[in-house]
């Protein structure tokens, strides 16, 4: 024990929540994580949703929570280094540009690479405009989606439209090949005993098996792929060198200039990678469809930078972020009911919110909570489906609420969106 | 001289960045063998007969309406460091719900459009409000917020347009709100044509052209020549500067997002009250996201602004020639895309051009002061030859 005790009392050891969710961070986030588990699980008992634990609901969510992800870790590299990517849509839509056009002629494996040199192009081009000749990186991003945009239905035109292979102005041929998928044998392959768990409904233990038999069962390998990014994205950039640099350039570019960093090509590395990362997301949304589409992203590149903005530019927060997005999607396209039931979910933890306020004395804010809380559960008891046009947005109007509502203490990259020219403060 | 010497950079750059512009996509017609002179005739070619001519103007003006309006919404909100992206979600919802209103009423001709008009900016600047709220409030970054409320404000206009502001009958193919009468309708300006002895083409010149024009000034007007203007433009440039000056930062945020979102709120009414007179599921769409490069080409200026919605018109103008000739029409969206990253290179360029001229004429007054007094400036091949070294 390193803690010299001088009083003979025993030290406080402070109240029962304080316990529960002090210590480390990651004792406080898996405590976090459980309670919403417990939560939700509670919540699919009482309004017999199935939907809301079940493992397809849970595999669609990984589904949808990867390219978002992928392009929030596309962000990450950027940002880190300093400079902000918006552009991280373009970059997506090359990717699923050269995905389709790599796919259809020599397979999946080919898709990747074609997908990731897409994007790499695109963050290429960024990082000419914003390290090279100092452009506004805002401007640089917004000029990059048109740009992109734009090229991808030029070489459609160009390519697919006499093609005999099949393909049109906006969609490529199909893939030649599928990209094979994984099962963790036993558990959720041949005697399936996560899903002999999940269809007998237990409360808690069903809900678990149920989210880990759809994260485990037929996993494509660019998922895997992707998941594994994310740990080794953090172990790159905090436990390395070349890690430390890159982040160094997005905090105090000046300051690591001195130390003999080389700022640009830091940078244009960081903006590289960042482009084929997102790139990557686009390669994601290709083999989800088994061919490119015009108009696939739909917007993912931004709400992958939404991510991580609400990850507070760290890899497991933006993945926290892309897994709730991906999560309220697959819920909207599964079920419109189980959408109600989420109704459930915010009176439950607003009336949590607005009993620990008002524990702590903040009556307006309980006040509100408590009000906001009864009304989503009259909602909830009132309501029985919502129009398809309502439910459509329930994943960015969730990510916009958790967002609001969560403690604000992001910090972003000290120096990120500045422009920095070396010899100029 | 000098008016030259202020000018010159000015003009310069964006003169650069359409000679850049036309030389990449060129290069990337030629590569994939478009031949780009033709083109580049297509788009040039506006017809044979003087009303074909008068037409294309027409529709050139038309689309840059509100191209221009949509520009000055993102502008203002630029001016002060805030990137409204949002413009897209709070036109499309403003429309809807403003042509379901005019739809619903029956007023005097004036009265009507106002009341239109003034039901489309509330509701874009209560949305727009809403993300500037979330920032002063919970710190919610403004990129995020307007983008979720794009997905959001879609989302509702799809549900409104299928659902209770649904005014086309059952199986047809093209679902829009009620149709709004004519006291509602702004008349074209084609009595201009008349006027001025030139023929006088089928289609429409927008009314709302004037409106347009007149919130483009009173924009500027109030950007340069208010207090509020400047407390805009002081915290934009910088933020800390403008508070230590006393300027409130929060409140300053909200005010210039609303007013953002009220001329975001204008965005659709060119349209729906010179022609359509109907929201419907084919009206104008991705107007808020052309907005934010006419903003960035007109370098968030009015007088720019219109120039640049000008630019982008003639381009969109021209979709329709390319496609009948059978040409890649997406070639428009390149040139897009590349004219605004080459004016901002270019504008980057000639600032650091301008900047090191600056640096010499202080480093050397003495010696610099009766040559440049005395004859024509200076040949630009020192700066050339400085730029190449950094």
């Amino acid at each position: 024990m390193s803690t010299a005790v001088t009083t003979p009392q025993a030290p406080s050891r402070g109240s029962l929540t304080e316990r529960l969710t002090g210590g480390s961070r990651t004792r406080r986030l898996l405590w976090i994580m459980a309670g919403a588990l417990v939560t939700l699980s509670a919540v699919r008992a009482i309004s017999g949703e199935e939907a809301l634990t079940s493992s397809s609901t849970m595999a669609a969510a990984l589904l949808l929570a990867v390219p978002i992800g992928l392009a929030a870790l596309g962000g990450l590299f950027s940002e880190r280094a300093g400079v902000v990517n918006i552009g991280l849509e373009g970059m997506m839509i090359l990717g699923t540009w050269g995905a389709g056009w790599a796919s259809y002629q020599w397979g999946w494996a080919a898709a990747l690479v074609g997908g990731v040199l897409f994007g790499a192009l695109g963050g290429l081009l960024h990082a000419l405009a914003t390290v090279t000749f100092g452009v506004d990186h805002v401007i640089s991003g917004v000029a990059i989606n048109i740009l992109a945009a734009g090229t991808a239905r030029f070489l459609s035109e160009l390519l697919y439209t006499d093609n005999p292979a099949g393909g049109g102005v906006t969609q490529s041929p199909a893939l030649s090949s599928k990209p094979p998928t994984l099962s963790l044998p036993l558990l959720s392959s041949g005697p399936d005993l996560l899903g002999d768990v999940e269809g007998r409904h237990w409360f808690l233990v069903s809900d678990v098996a149920g989210v880990l038999r759809g994260v485990t069962h037929e996993v494509g390998v660019l998922t895997v792929l992707a998941v594994l990014l994310i740990p080794a994205s953090y172990l790159l950039l905090w436990r390395t060198a070349f890690g430390l640099r890159l982040r160094s350039c997005g905090e105090n570019p000046w300051a690591a200039d001195t130390l003999g960093v080389a700022v640009y090509r830091t940078k244009y590395v960081a903006v590289v990678i960042s482009g084929a990362l997102a790139g990557m997301g686009g390669v994601f949304l290709v083999f989800i469809a088994g061919i490119y589409r015009e108009n696939q992203t739909n917007g993912r590149g931004f709400i992958g930078l939404a991510a991580l903005i609400f990850g507070n530019w760290r890899p497991g927060g933006l993945a926290a972020g892309a897994s709730l997005f991906g999560f309220a999607d697959a819920l909207q396209l599964r079920s419109r009911s189980a959408v109600v039931a989420l109704l459930l979910l915010v009176a439950v933890l607003l009336a949590v919110l607005a009993i620990t306020q008002a524990i702590k004395g903040n009556v307006l804010q309980s006040v509100i909570a408590g009000v906001v809380a009864v009304a989503a559960l009259i909602a909830y008891l009132t309501i029985d489906v919502l129009p398809p046009g309502i439910v459509s947005f329930t994943p960015h109007l969730t990510t916009l609420l958790v967002l609001s509502l969560a403690s604000q203490r992001l910090r972003m990259p000290q120096a990120d969106g500045l422009v920095y020219r070396r010899g100029e403060s | 001289m000098t008016a030259l010497r202020r000018l010159g950079p000015a003009l310069f750059a964006p003169v650069l960045a359409v000679v850049v512009a036309v030389v990449i996509s060129s290069v990337v017609m030629a590569a994939l063998q478009v031949n780009p002179v033709k083109v580049f005739q297509v788009m040039s070619d506006f017809g044979e007969t003087p009303s074909q001519q008068i037409t294309a103007l027409v529709v050139i003006v038309n689309r840059a309406v509100p191209l221009f309006l949509a520009g000055l919404a993102v502008a203002v909100a630029f001016r002060m460091g805030l990137f409204n992206i949002g413009v897209e979600g709070q036109y499309r919802l403003a429309t809807i719900i403003a042509a379901a209103a005019g739809a619903a009423v029956s007023l005097p001709g004036p009265v009507h459009v106002v009341f239109i008009v003034v039901v489309a900016m509330l509701v874009a600047a209560v949305w727009a409000g809403v993300v500037a709220v979330l920032k002063v409030t919970r710190g919610v970054s403004e990129v995020i917020s307007s983008i979720m409320l794009n997905f959001v404000a879609l989302g509702l206009a799809s549900y409104l347009l299928t659902g209770p502001f649904r005014g086309s009958a059952p199986g047809t193919n093209i679902v829009g709100t009620k149709v709004i009468p004519e006291s509602g309708w702004v008349p074209g300006l084609n009595g201009i044509f008349d006027a001025l002895g030139l023929a006088n083409p089928p289609r429409q010149l927008y009314g709302f052209l004037i409106i347009a024009a007149v919130v483009g000034v009173l924009v500027s007007v109030l950007l340069n020549r208010t207090r509020f203007g400047f407390d805009l433009r002081a915290s934009g440039i910088s933020p800390s500067a403008a508070s230590a000056s006393g300027v409130n930062a929060p409140a300053m945020v909200v005010k210039t997002m609303l007013l953002s979102g009220a001329i975001a709120g204008l965005i659709g009414l060119p349209d729906l009250l010179g022609s359509t007179h109907a929201y419907t599921t084919n009206f104008t769409a991705g107007l808020g996201f052309l907005g934010i490069a006419v903003a960035l080409l007109g370098r968030n200026k009015p007088g720019g602004i219109a120039v640049a919605a000008l630019l982008f018109a003639f381009l969109d103008r021209s979709l329709v020639p390319l496609q009948i000739g059978g040409y890649p029409a997406s070639v428009v969206t390149i040139f897009q895309g590349t004219i605004v990253l080459a004016v901002v290179i270019a504008n980057e360029v000639s600032r650091r051009v301008a900047r090191r001229a600056a640096e010499r004429d202080t480093a050397e007054p003495v010696a610099a002061a009766p040559a440049a007094g005395s004859g024509p400036t200076p040949p630009g091949s020192s700066d050339a030859r400085q730029e190449v070294q950094a």
